[in-house]
């Protein structure tokens, strides 16, 4: 959905997140037009007592921590979006987020590398990582380098296989355009329930209005779902969770659906950095839901530890090894095309 | 049977004669298809209400304003209608899904006044006044034609038919339709009337010219050019197929339609294709096409085989259409970098230029994601980059979201809930 937003699953991701976001507000000057940066904010809606009580802790770790957060009672979530239904608890609202489109953001940071002379190949499918660094394509031709990073998101364990990554499928809803309907990025904090659920299907209320007026309703949370295409059931869960909130939403007009794969690890933190027993080949993989927010960081994060230059956060906690340790259990590079 | 143009209606009058429980499924309020919709009853002519008439008189039942919008399991279609969401069940289907007009970007085709000839030619049938207004008819294909006898019918002054194919290339295709008598009757009735209307070609727009309106379009013959005032006008260069259903059930498609073989039957185990999506070959081989795919419905091949004689008469009439009307380079480079390709999102010519592919374009453009969901825009490309777009996911067409949903009574009730305004 291209949210830029500071998480708190655990110390490792917020340190995480909220040194990329940092890194986005820096961007923000050199960014096109096109890349949409909006810091609309991030309002986590509370239904009940008992996720107020979350909102409290929120509050105080993001505050403890330098990030502004302010609790919303109900009248004031009411007030900054009022298409919310009315009965809720309350809501926090966390000022410095943003939202961003992704696809162009993505396009410019590709031409920046260029800039910097890097060498873009597109439509390059890589088929296997090499021991002594580099990669087999497609067709045969060898490309060799000192390091290799495996960055192919879901598709990374293609590479390197036994990388604990999974698919983990989303679907989100597009529709026609209702400019200044919707103000933040609005989720409701159910999500940290739903999104914990690991191993079943789950749903979460999460709504996010683009500058051209389009609202994108998500989301969904599927493992053992490796297709593209759309699948109902889940589709109309997650619609059915977004008008329990929000609805006004069924009324409006759908122009497209999506779907796309996170990159997931069994402890919900991205892998970092080489692997065990190979310098030649490394990670930039497992962001699972948060690889547009922490994307900055990760790059960073490598040019760091490749160049051994100090990290400014540590890296420890998304090195490879914690998933990847015992010898006989590494992964071996594959060498078969 | 998606689509109640002469396909659909034909498919489905076989079917309902032969006992079978038939529904045809329509987004538009009327019946008819493109061709048929719009016209009084009393002025229709003797096909069409020879078909209109078997269909009401049949068992068959009809779904008007209602649009498929997705398949969400095998043999299940979803439409949408004004007063909710319908769900049918099918054992055997039947796609009829026409064409549209195919459009092409050149500077001012934006302008408002500028239309579609089959659109002009249905907004005027249904009541929108075109009495006295001069109209500049250009693009390819025989509706040109069919839309300059229609326009003058009601009152317009057409003063040009713009054709951009050649006279040989026209000539070729004038000459087979001697093997093609109907046609021809048909050719010789529209072109007596029409007298009077200078139908000029090998030429084509290059711009339309006008502040907040279309008040001229500047022609071209590739060496000269000029200037022809007019209210409207209407340009469209042939038609495209409607594809985005067969493609959504993942029925084949080569060269640009439907792969079916001798009963209409597509990739996909009873799934029928017929008319326009498997080529664009106007309403007496639609009518054909529909017929067999009937018979082979309702398991009377035998019936269907009696028809294979005609419908290979009239899919060769749709080659020579093909090769007549077939489109020219020049209509590839009538846009300049900043006329719109995409006018749900207001992409230019030039936004495309570092784009290599039609994902590509969108992701980077947000060329065809809006509204009209790259129907238009697509098509357009696709003629002048090459541009596939062959992944189709649902909605087809935009519906309520609510639409989407499924199942919603087990929403709370919400009172004093607001109103989301419509897009501004
Ligand atoms: C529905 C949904 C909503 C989301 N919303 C958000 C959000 O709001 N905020 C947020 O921060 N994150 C969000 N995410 C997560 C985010 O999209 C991902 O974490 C992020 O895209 C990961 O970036 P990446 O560069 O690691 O991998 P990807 O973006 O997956 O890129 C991997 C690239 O590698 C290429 N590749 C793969 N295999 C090969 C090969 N063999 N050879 C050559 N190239 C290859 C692929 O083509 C692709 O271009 C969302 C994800 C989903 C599915
Ligand atoms: C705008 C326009 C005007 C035309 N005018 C003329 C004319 O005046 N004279 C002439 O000779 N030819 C005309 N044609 C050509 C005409 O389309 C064909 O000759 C003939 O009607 C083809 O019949 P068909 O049954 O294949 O398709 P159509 O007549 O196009 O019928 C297809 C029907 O399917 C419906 N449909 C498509 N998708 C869905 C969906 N997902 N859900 C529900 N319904 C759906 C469409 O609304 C349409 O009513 C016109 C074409 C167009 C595009």
């Amino acid at each position: 959905m291209g949210h830029i937003v500071v998480m708190d699953d655990s110390e490792a991701q917020f340190a995480l997140t909220r040194y990329s976001r940092r890194l986005w507000h820096e961007l923000r000057p050199d960014l096109p037009a096109s890349a949409e940066y909006d810091q609309c904010g991030t309002l986590w809606v509370a239904a009940d007592e008992q996720e107020m009580a979350e909102v409290r802790r929120k509050e105080k770790y993001y505050n403890q921590r330098g990030v502004r957060a302010e609790v919303l009672d109900a009248r004031a979530v009411a007030a900054a979006e009022p298409y919310l239904r009315r009965n809720l608890a309350g809501g926090l609202r966390v000022v410095d987020d943003g939202v961003i489109y992704p696809p162009c953001a993505a396009r410019y940071l590709i031409e920046s590398a260029i800039a910097w002379k890097a060498q873009l190949r597109t439509g390059a499918d890589v088929r296997a990582l090499l021991r002594e660094g580099g990669v087999v394509m497609a067709d045969g031709s060898r490309f060799s380098a000192g390091i290799v990073v495996n960055a192919a998101g879901p598709w990374s364990p293609a590479l390197i296989p036994g990388l604990p990554v999974r698919k983990r499928k989303g679907h989100l809803v597009i529709t026609d355009r209702y400019p200044g309907q919707i103000h933040h990025q609005i989720i409701e904090l159910g999500y940290l329930k739903s999104a914990h659920s690991v191993g079943t299907d789950s749903v979460a209320f999460n709504v996010q209005c683009r500058k051209t007026g389009q609202i994108l309703i998500g989301s969904s949370r599927q493992y053992n779902e490796e297709g593209t295409e759309i699948n109902h059931e889940i589709l109309e869960r997650m619609l059915q969770r977004a008008f329990e909130y929000m609805p006004g939403l069924a009324k409006l007009t759908v122009t497209r659906c999506w779907t796309g794969h996170r990159a997931a690890t069994p402890d919900k933190l991205p892998l970092i950095g080489p692997v065990p027993d190979n310098e030649k080949i490394w990670l930039a993989t497992g962001h699972e839901g948060l690889g547009i927010t922490t994307s900055l960081a990760t790059g960073k994060l490598l040019t760091d530890l490749l160049l051994e230059r100090p990290t400014e956060i540590s890296a420890e906690p998304y090195a490879p090894a914690r998933l990847l340790q015992t010898n006989e259990s590494a992964p071996e590079p594959c060498l078969t095309a | 049977m998606v689509g109640a143009g002469p396909a659909g209606i034909a498919a489905a009058c076989v079917a309902a004669e032969n006992r079978r429980t038939v529904a045809v499924v329509d987004n538009s309020p009327w019946l008819g298809g493109q061709i048929w919709r719009g016209i009084q009853t009393k002025t229709r002519g003797g096909t069409a209400r020879h078909w209109l008439d078997r269909l009401q008189n049949s068992d068959v039942q009809i779904f008007s304003s209602a649009t498929i919008f997705a398949s969400p399991s095998a043999n299940q279609l979803l439409a949408e209608t004004p007063d909710g969401v319908l769900e049918f069940n099918w054992k055997k289907l039947v796609l009829a899904t026409g064409a549209r007009e195919l459009f092409l970007p050149f500077p001012g085709w934006t302008l408002p006044g500028v239309m579609g000839p089959g659109g002009l030619h249905a907004m005027a049938k249904s009541g929108w006044p075109v009495a006295e207004k001069k109209v500049v008819i250009a693009g390819s294909g025989p509706l040109l034609l069919a839309v300059a006898d229609g326009l003058k019918k009601e009152g317009a002054r057409v003063s040009l038919v713009a054709e951009q194919a050649n006279w040989s290339e026209v000539m070729r295709f004038g000459l087979s339709l001697l093997r093609h008598p109907r046609k021809l009757i048909q050719g010789v009735g529209i072109k007596s009337r029409i007298i009077g209307v200078p139908y000029h070609f090998g030429c084509w727009p290059v711009r339309a010219n006008g502040s907040s309106q279309v008040e001229s379009v500047t022609l071209t013959d590739g060496s000269r050019s000029w200037t022809v005032d007019c209210d409207y006008l209407a340009c469209g260069f042939h038609l495209v197929p409607n594809l985005e259903l067969p493609r959504l059930l993942g029925c084949a498609v080569s060269n640009g339609y439907v792969s079916v073989n001798e009963f209409q039957l597509t990739s996909v185990p009873d799934v029928f294709c017929a008319g326009e999506p498997t080529g664009i070959g106007g309403v007496d081989c639609a009518l054909i096409e529909g017929q067999v795919a009937g018979w082979v419905a309702v398991e009377a091949p035998d019936y269907a085989r009696k028809l294979f004689g005609l419908r290979a008469d009239w899919h060769r009439f749709r080659a020579s259409l093909h090769q007549a009307f077939a489109l020219r380079p020049e209509l590839r480079r009538l846009a300049t970098p900043n006329t719109y390709v995409c006018r749900c999102e207001d992409v230019r010519l030039e936004d495309l230029s570092n784009c290599k592919s039609w994902r590509d374009t969108k992701l980077n453009t947000r060329c065809g994601m809006g509204s009209c969901q790259g129907r238009i825009c697509g098509a357009a490309a696709e003629f002048l980059f090459g541009w596939k777009n062959d992944s189709v996911r649902p909605p087809l067409f935009p519906v309520r979201a609510s639409s989407l949903a499924g199942k919603t009574d087990a929403l709370p009730e919400i009172t004093a809930e607001p109103n989301i305004s419509s897009p501004t």
